[in-house]
């Protein structure tokens, strides 16, 4: 027997939200990358500059791809329904929750 | 190269600028957006964070500490790539609240506090105008590098006057293309198409100047990369501290920075351009400082050793001959420095109009509504004398600190600055418990930290801290030592004074906070700040006021601009389904109003200058907000009980009013009905008597007897004739079925029948009637008979009612306009008011039956006559008696209906005739 297949929107809704959340995690990743430098304790030699315009670019890279579906889409905190795994919303989730990332 | 042809390139650079910025506001005036308004324009707008601080500070700054200059650019990559937390909110918040600047913001969703405003904008002037100085700075010292003799040369000429000229000029463009329009919201077309271009020309000098290096100087990527790890740069080690706090810094100022508020969000015409923005400018970002390191590595090994390395940009294709590049670089710091200035400049102009200057031309001004003359006018020369006084402050910093190297840290120290407004900004955004009060404190105490640990020292010795100060702390106090407070030693200053500033700022906002009440208004701005995702539809801020539209349209058109405030207002109207330039005055709209108005002169004043003409505006937020209290709803629950009841109280003593008139109508109606029942029977009951006495006892009688009682049966028929023709007449005319005859008559003709007829009468013969015959000589258009029936019987009432002892009438006419009023006055003790109301009904008699001779018909029947004739006939009160006034009109047809017209007109044929 066939299982039915998730609608299209809320499969998309499901990939949106979770775009979102990268969205949200990627300056966190991004600061924790440039502190990378701090650990080897030199000064700043060619890899040193290739490691950290490597990062750069590839953060850049990220918010590029992450930046089309989230132009357009929905202010997250209008409630919507969620595909499969759809999950409530946890407290911390919303940009309320935080935001020093800055 | 001369540095004729250096100015002469110069002069022609700034040409295109005007002339592209020219351009660009005929396009946005034409309406052809376009291109002007793409994420691509919006992104490179955004360079201007990119000063010449960055252009040429930014090698200098890699020659002395290595990798570290790239943590100004990192902070704000982190800032930009994290824009769905943070920036996006602002954004979305500054353009649903059509926020003017930063302190705009601040101010707004503190309650519109204007103290918060000013506060603001005082840290911005003083954290701005050291870094205007710098820019001037950098400019003269570019200039100084193409005047001198040598590559590294300081030069001829004088460096204040090329300052002085560079501010001028700078003044003169922000004032042209910054304060054209007031409304923020139509944005600076021309301005932003200028950088655009600056930020074009700046990236492309960099990365000419960095190709030229590695690939021309050096010959390829591998090279570059071995004598990068074998230069001086490689051997200094990153300071972990200052790595974290300038990442931190950077992307803090990043958003609180003045112009850059300005440019990301005033500017910003559509939220995505923010998305796509997200990743291209920290692509711009990384670009421009792709070529920093081989840059400054290079110009270490190959300049001579005094060479400034902050000047590496301009000095290395100088000293490689490549004069055509050094031009480019040249125009590359130009644009940075200009596009800064500029920016900056209107920003704070902005912000110096609408928290200093407006509010205090308002407060002068008293009353608001009843202000005379444009605003928009003084609101825009508030911002051109602004824009010249902030590049005049920038200018004498610039002469008086001397253009030395103190000047050039005073990038991260303004950076530090700004940064103290950012507590106040990310809990005005995202905590909803955040108050005025906390805002306040932890900017005052960020504020004092800052210029106490970093500012006032950074002028060094011979400054306001002089070196015992620094090194004892004030009073010996070691603990207080500006950069070493609490006794902590060995930080960096910069680490010091940003740790301590922002953890102090933020402790004292959030207590503040946590212990004081937000002002009604201050927690709305708080909900709409906070939930700007959520609730779309925003809270009521306005209930209804006493404001007239005309009122605030004329307030609107002094701030928006006749044609903007009235097409505002037009298309208002047309919302409501209306036609017309006023709309009703709904809080929705007051609120619309309010917001557009906010967008030029800023959010306290535009809320300062709609309470003045609104009125209470505060009291009605309180109001909204005590509704929401349920004591406060029961309070008012009560109070429209009260109203009700008042209604109630005055519609049942209206009822009782009219129930008396009824009753009073319905017993006398009875007792008519019993009098005629009476006046019918009794001549009946007579006329039977006596017929029977004549049937039966005819023969027995004599003559005179006979005679006697049919004189009394004829008599009593006469009578009971009289009443049935009384009913019959006011029967006829109450159905409109009465034929007038109307003719030309004379007044005088009339009243001397009436009194003729009247006078007839036994009661009447005690009457004395006098005429005053002034006015009956007047020739009348009416139905002569009935105008007689009505005088006899008004002249017969006096005869019968008339209580003095010599009763006397006076009958006077007198004409009034097109109508001739005949009063009846006598002399007897009137009508009492309570009875002055019914006389006119029909069966009412008010004295007792015995001296009347009619059914009580005879008023009424006056009445109807004198419809039908088109006048009427009223008491006449306070005459000293009954009087009565019976108004005529000259024309005949008025009121008399169509059948009274083809009467008159007939009636006219007739006197042809004659």
């Amino acid at each position: 027997m066939k299982r039915p297949a998730p609608l299209f929107l809320a499969r998309r809704g499901y990939r949106l939200r979770r775009m979102m959340d990268a969205a949200r995690v990627l300056p966190a990743l991004g600061a924790f990358l440039f502190l990378m430098p701090l650990l080897w304790g030199g000064g700043t030699t060619g890899g040193g500059i290739l490691f950290v315009f490597g990062i750069w670019a590839g953060l850049i890279a990220v918010a590029a791809v992450l930046a089309g579906p989230l132009a357009g889409a929905p202010d997250p905190e209008i409630p919507q329904g969620e595909g499969e795994g759809a999950r409530a919303p946890e407290p911390g989730e919303g940009p309320e929750g935080g935001g020093g990332v800055v | 190269m001369s540095f004729n042809l250096l100015v002469l390139v110069c002069l022609l650079y700034v040409a295109l600028l005007f002339l592209v910025a020219y351009a660009a506001e005929r396009r946005a005036a034409a309406g052809r957006l376009g291109w002007l308004r793409s994420p691509l324009v919006y992104t490179l707008s955004l360079s201007i964070y990119c000063t010449a601080w960055t252009f040429y500070g930014a090698v200098g700054y890699a020659a002395r500490s290595g990798l570290e200059f790239v943590t100004i650019y990192l902070g704000p990559t982190l800032a930009m790539v994290g824009w769905w937390w943070f920036l996006r909110k602002l954004v979305r918040v500054g353009r649903s609240q059509r926020v003017t600047s930063i302190a705009d913001l601040i101010s707004s969703r503190y309650g519109k506090s204007n103290a918060l405003g000013v506060l603001v904008t005082l840290m911005a002037v003083i954290g701005t105008t050291p870094y205007i100085a710098l820019q001037l700075q950098s400019v003269t010292l570019s200039f100084a590098v193409f005047a001198g003799p040598g590559p590294a040369g300081w030069g001829r000429g004088e460096p204040a006057a090329t300052a002085f000229w560079v501010a001028v000029g700078l003044a003169l463009f922000t004032i042209l293309f910054g304060t054209r329009n007031l409304d923020a919201n139509e944005r600076h077309h021309g301005v932003v198409m200028a950088i655009a271009l600056e930020a074009v020309v700046k990236l492309a000098a960099l990365l000419a100047v960095g190709v030229f290096v590695v690939w021309g100087l050096v010959g390829g990527v591998p090279e570059m990369l071995a004598r990068i790890d074998s230069s001086a740069v490689a051997r200094q080690p990153l300071d972990s501290g200052r790595w974290v706090t300038l990442i931190f810094l950077s992307a803090v100022a990043f958003v609180s920075l003045p112009r850059m508020f300005q440019v990301l969000v005033v500017e910003n015409s559509d939220e995505r351009h923010l998305a796509i923005a997200s990743w291209a400018f920290p692509l711009y970002l990384l670009l421009i400082s792709l070529f920093v390191v081989p840059i400054a590595v290079f110009g270490l090994a190959e300049l001579p050793a005094g060479a400034n390395p902050d000047l590496f940009v301009l000095t290395l294709p100088l000293a490689f001959d490549a004069e055509g590049l050094a031009m480019v670089a040249f125009l590359g710091g130009f644009s940075s420095a200009t596009s800064m200035v500029i920016v900056a400049a209107i920003a704070l102009s902005t912000m110096v109009s609408n928290h200093v200057v407006m509010p205090l031309w308002l407060a002068l001004r008293g009353g608001g509504a009843s202000m005379s003359g444009d605003v928009r006018n003084i609101v825009l020369r508030a911002r051109r004398v602004s824009i010249g006084a902030i590049l005049a402050l920038g200018y004498l910093y610039y002469v008086f600190s001397g253009g030395g190297a103190a000047l050039a840290a005073i990038g991260l120290i303004s950076f530090a600055g700004v940064a103290q407004v950012f507590p106040a900004l990310l809990g005005g955004l995202f905590w909803r418990g955040a108050t005025r009060v906390g805002a306040a404190a932890g900017l005052l105490t960020g504020f004092a930290i800052w210029g106490y640990t970093m500012f006032l020292p950074s002028f060094g010795d011979s400054g306001p801290m002089s070196a015992r100060l620094l090194a004892e702390g004030p009073f010996g106090i070691g603990w207080l030592r500006p950069q070493a407070l609490f006794g902590i030693e060995g930080l960096d200053p910069l680490v010091h004074a940003m740790f301590w500033s922002m953890t102090l700022n933020s402790f004292a906002f959030v207590l503040g906070s946590l212990f004081s009440f937000p002002a009604p208004l201050e927690r709305l701005q708080g909900a709409q700040f906070v939930n700007v995702f959520g609730h779309s539809g925003a809270a009521r801020g306005w209930s209804g006021g006493v404001a007239e539209a005309e009122d605030l349209l004329v307030m609107a058109q002094r701030i928006l601009g006749a044609q903007e405030a009235q097409e505002m207002f037009q298309a208002e109207s047309r919302r409501q389904g209306r036609e017309g330039y006023l709309p009703d005055v709904t809080p929705d709209f007051i609120e619309r109003l309010e917001r557009e108005l906010t967008g030029s002169v800023g959010a306290a004043t535009a809320h300062a200058m709609l309470a003045q003409t609104v009125g209470g505006s505060a009291v009605s937020v309180q109001d909204l907000m005590a509704v929401a209290d349920e004591t406060a709803q029961m309070l008012e629950y009560s109070s429209r009980l009260e109203a009700k009841s008042r209604e109630l109280a005055r519609t049942a003593r209206q009822l009782r009013d009219a129930n008396e008139k009824l009753t009073a109508l319905s017993r006398q109606k009875d007792a008519f009905l019993s009098q005629i029942s009476h006046e019918l029977r009794t001549p009946m009951s007579s006329i039977r008597a006596f017929s029977e006495i004549l049937l039966e006892g005819a023969d027995e009688m004599s003559g005179a007897e006979l005679r006697r009682y049919a004189g009394i049966i004829h008599e009593e028929t006469i009578r009971l004739t009289r009443l049935l023709d009384d009913l019959l007449d006011l029967s006829v005319l109450e159905a409109g079925r009465v034929t007038l005859n109307i003719a030309p008559v004379q007044l005088g003709t009339i009243v001397q029948r009436a009194v003729t007829a009247a006078g007839s009468g036994r009661q009447a013969r005690r009457l004395r009637i006098r005429l005053e015959d002034s006015g009956f000589g007047v020739t009348l258009r009416t139905d002569a008979d009935r105008l007689a029936q009505v005088f006899i019987n008004l002249i017969s009432n006096a005869g019968k009612y008339c209580d003095a002892e010599r009763p006397e009438l006076v009958i006077r006419a007198r004409r009034r306009g097109d109508r001739l009023d005949v009063d009846f006055v006598d002399n007897g003790s009137g009508i009492a008011k309570c009875d002055q109301e019914v006389i006119f009904e029909k069966f009412i008699r008010l004295s007792d039956q015995a001296r009347a001779g009619g059914a009580g018909l005879g008023l009424a029947i006056c009445h109807e006559i004198m419809l039908k004739l088109g006048g009427r006939i009223s008491y006449l009160p306070g005459q000293g008696g009954t009087a009565f006034r019976v108004s005529i009109p000259l024309v005949a047809s008025q009121g008399g209906g169509a059948e009274a017209a083809s009467q008159g007109a007939g009636g006219s044929r007739a006197a042809a005739g004659r």
